[in-house]
């Protein structure tokens, strides 16, 4: 079964995409799909070592909810602090003590944490234990840390990571 | 009633898109000029392919779902872009406002990060 269906999470995702892409829902697009879905892991089972589960799909479902409402907001801030006063700006790098112990997880937080107000990721430490952040305008580095957390990482372990 | 939508939509998304721009020319420094493309675009671009997903679903027949398919690839890489440049600029040492974490990220154990990151708090405080 682990040989012939590495992940079966990813087959119905590329099939997915593989249908978005044709644009149609067509029968023979679907099994097209499906075909591309089974192969593809099978080709790149290398890049995958780590098994993905999803232990919460709601939590994960709420948390890109979550998510698309902080990107909006993210960008009404940054574009304030744009056509604000740029030179009064106070940038500061900081650092994120991490829980989450699987790659996609710590991908998933990045990339939120890119997207979301004033913040991008900048840097993984060899270890996997920090990551650090660069702020665009940060005044209170405790604060952002616990909100980073509660918001974002909390959800996210739950979600991948067996608690 | 829809153009004036669709108008809207890709007003709103021109000014969001030429806000992140204007952000490479009035932030000051490297690390700064990486939130104007990463952020202000999404929004930009996220209502010029909601405008393009309504208008091509509209005059066709059948829904148009490749814009879905775009804003799935741009969140993916529009963060992951912004996360290798910045680590470039770090590892090159670019000039930056903000105090360099050198000191701040553990390149080899853990052990010695703790104690430096302890002692910089204490400086800060």
């Amino acid at each position: 079964m682990r040989r012939l269906l590495p992940h079966p999470l990813l087959t119905p995702i590329l099939a997915g995409i593989w249908l978005l892409l044709s644009n149609s829902v067509n029968p023979g697009q679907i099994v097209l799909g499906l075909l591309l879905g089974w192969a593809i892991p099978l080709l790149s089972i290398h890049f995958w070592p780590d098994k993905v589960y999803i232990y919460k799909p709601l939590t994960l479902l709420r948390y890109m909810g979550v998510l698309l409402i902080d990107m909006v907001l993210a960008n009404f801030t940054v574009a304030r602090l744009i056509l604000g006063n740029p030179g009064r700006l106070k940038p500061a790098f900081i650092v994120l003590p991490l829980t989450l112990t699987s790659d996609l997880a710590i991908s998933i937080l990045a990339i939120s944490i890119t997207l979301t107000p004033g913040t991008v990721s900048a840097q993984l430490s060899p270890d996997r234990k920090h990551l650090l952040i660069h702020a665009l305008n940060e005044t209170d580095a405790d604060a952002l840390i616990v909100t980073i957390k509660r918001r974002y990482e909390i959800p996210l372990k739950e979600v991948f990571e067996k608690c | 009633m829809l153009d004036y939508l669709l108008s809207f939509l890709i007003l709103t998304g021109a000014i969001f898109t030429f806000v992140g721009s204007l952000g490479l020319v009035r932030l000051k420094d490297f690390y700064t000029r990486l939130h104007g493309p990463t952020k202000a675009t999404t929004l930009g671009v996220g209502c010029l392919l909601i405008a393009s997903a309504i208008y091509f679903s509209n005059r066709e027949a059948g829904m148009s779902l490749h814009e879905v398919l775009i804003t799935l690839f741009l969140f993916i890489t529009a963060p992951v872009s912004a996360h290798m440049l910045a680590k470039a600029g770090l590892h090159l040492g670019l000039p930056s406002l903000a105090k360099t974490p050198e000191e701040k990220i553990p390149e080899k154990d853990n052990e010695t990060t703790k104690t430096l990151t302890d002692k910089k708090t204490a400086v800060d405080q």
